[in-house]
């Protein structure tokens, strides 16, 4: 079980939040002008490093805030 | 079945080059080596491995074999697989313990219910084994699942697939390396693609920590690390890598008769030949590369399983593990070729990648031989993620597999 940090509550119970996937990821500025490539790329690809890893995640059982975090994916570190 | 010999493989090293170069020797891997040398009598063959053969998700898997999914797609190469299995043992001189014990799919909602319905019609107009069991024919077909109406998430009724069942992992992967190698393919141990050489915009080779070999095409077959191999020739994969957690019980005497799955109360059960109980559920929600996840996740599937079969309580975990699953944004794996030239992938089979090995080895050949797609992999193909022809089976029928 990962112990995450929530910045508003601390250190809280991975069973507490919800995984929100890569951080960083902008809605893009004009969707009606992207090719077929790149709106499938914006809708379907994300980085999977094995490595250090922004990411969001969400205190959904506690106060509820998105928060990011990096995370290395190879030890499960919280790295800040 | 002949005498087991006492060596089923050499361990060759690795020539200058070969033809086709598989990376990743799990049963995707091997399987694709045995099919194009036995099917397409392409035998300069090297599969790479970074570990030791079937040490990663083959060794791991919870070993369910079924075909009874939902999309015409999927159904076509599950149900090549299932056939492929049902003549394995035969084929390769190798008993891999296939059982067809049946596998059941249960429903504990009306909505379970009419997507149960839903999926045995599909199947059956697919040409696939699929019949509706009332709560009264669960019970029969598995006394010990807890068909009571006065439970949480009471059995309304279950999906069966007769001709699905279990199979040996191990003895799988053992059995497609002996025949491969027999035939000719060179499976390398211990060695690791560290990166690729390139020609323009193709592959004509990988770096490894034994040394450059060369390649006329190459493969990956490499599951959870698809990516970060992808990302090494420059190719972004829409995979996300996540924990895969399961676990067995002590021996026990032969109590389970079938493979019981249930997506809603979440958690699949069978009995190993050996005797122990094994039981699988969802991916931890993070991204990993760990090969280990959360207890709560293990606690979660042990409840689900107590909820089904009461008669476990005094079972104990004797020890759970975790593989590193690719895991695809409609559930459904991409077989066939990346932006660049001569580069392959076979990956995002998810969570039930070990049912589909034969089938996936058998077209992953044909489209490493050919260099175009098996019809059964076509639809497969990465440019679904663009077209938007999703072949989803998250919903439908791979929430548990």
């Amino acid at each position: 079980m990962l112990l995450i940090p929530c910045p508003w509550c601390g250190d809280r119970d991975e069973t507490e939040f919800h995984y929100g996937g890569q951080a960083g990821v902008p809605y893009p500025e004009r969707p009606a002008e992207l090719t077929d490539e790149q709106w499938g790329e914006y809708l379907f690809v994300r980085d999977n490093p094995k490595g250090e890893f922004a990411e969001r995640w969400s205190h959904s059982a506690g106060c509820r805030r998105w928060f990011n975090l990096v995370r290395n994916t190879a030890t499960h570190e919280i790295v800040r | 079945m002949s005498e087991h010999p006492d060596r089923l493989w050499r361990n060759p090293e690795p020539r200058a080059g070969y033809d086709v170069v598989i990376v990743g020797g799990g049963g995707h891997g091997l399987a694709t080596a045995y099919y194009l040398a036995a099917n397409h009598g392409i035998r300069n063959v090297a599969v790479l491995e970074k570990g030791w053969l079937a040490g990663g998700n083959m060794a791991r898997n919870t070993t369910i074999i079924r075909s009874n999914y939902l999309w015409d797609e999927s159904a076509a190469i599950y149900e090549h697989a299932l056939k492929l299995w049902e003549g394995l043992s035969a084929e390769l001189d190798y008993d891999i313990l296939f059982s067809q014990r049946g596998v059941l799919n249960l429903a504990h909602t009306l909505q379970d219910v009419r997507e149960g319905s839903r999926r045995v019609n599909a199947n059956r107009l697919n040409g696939v084994d699929a019949e509706w069991l009332d709560p009264d024919e669960v019970r029969k077909f598995c006394p010990i699942v807890n068909t009571s109406p006065d439970v949480r998430y009471p059995v309304l009724g279950a999906t069966l697939q007769p001709r699905a069942g279990i199979a040996k992992h191990d003895h799988v992967a053992w059995a497609f390396a002996r025949r491969a190698d027999e035939l000719g393919v060179d499976l390398i141990q211990g060695c690791e693609v560290t990166g690729f050489r390139k020609h323009g915009n193709k592959v004509i080779g990988v770096e490894t920590n034994l040394g450059p070999i060369m390649a006329g095409r190459v493969g990956l077959a490499a599951a959870g690390h698809s990516s970060v191999l992808a990302s090494l020739a420059g190719v972004r994969l829409p995979v996300q890598s996540h924990p895969l957690q399961a676990l067995v019980s002590e021996l026990l005497e032969p109590v389970h008769p079938c493979v019981v799955m249930s997506n809603h109360v979440h958690v699949y059960v069978s009995q190993a030949h050996k005797g122990e109980l094994v039981m699988g559920a969802g991916i931890d929600p993070y991204n990993s590369y760990a090969q280990r996840g959360s207890v709560h996740v293990i606690e979660q599937q042990m409840a689900a399983a107590l909820e089904l079969f009461p008669i476990f309580a005094r079972a104990h975990v004797l020890r759970t593990w975790g593989g590193i699953v690719d895991v695809t944004p409609d559930a459904s794996p991409v077989i066939g070729p990346t932006p660049v030239d001569n580069l392959f992938v076979n990956c995002g089979w998810g969570t039930g990648g070990f049912k589909a090995t034969p089938a996936s080895g058998w077209t992953y050949a044909h489209t490493l031989a050919t260099g175009k797609a098996h019809p059964l992999n076509e639809p497969f193909a990465l440019e679904r993620f663009t077209s938007g022809a999703l072949i989803d089976e998250h919903g439908a029928a791979a929430v548990a597999h």
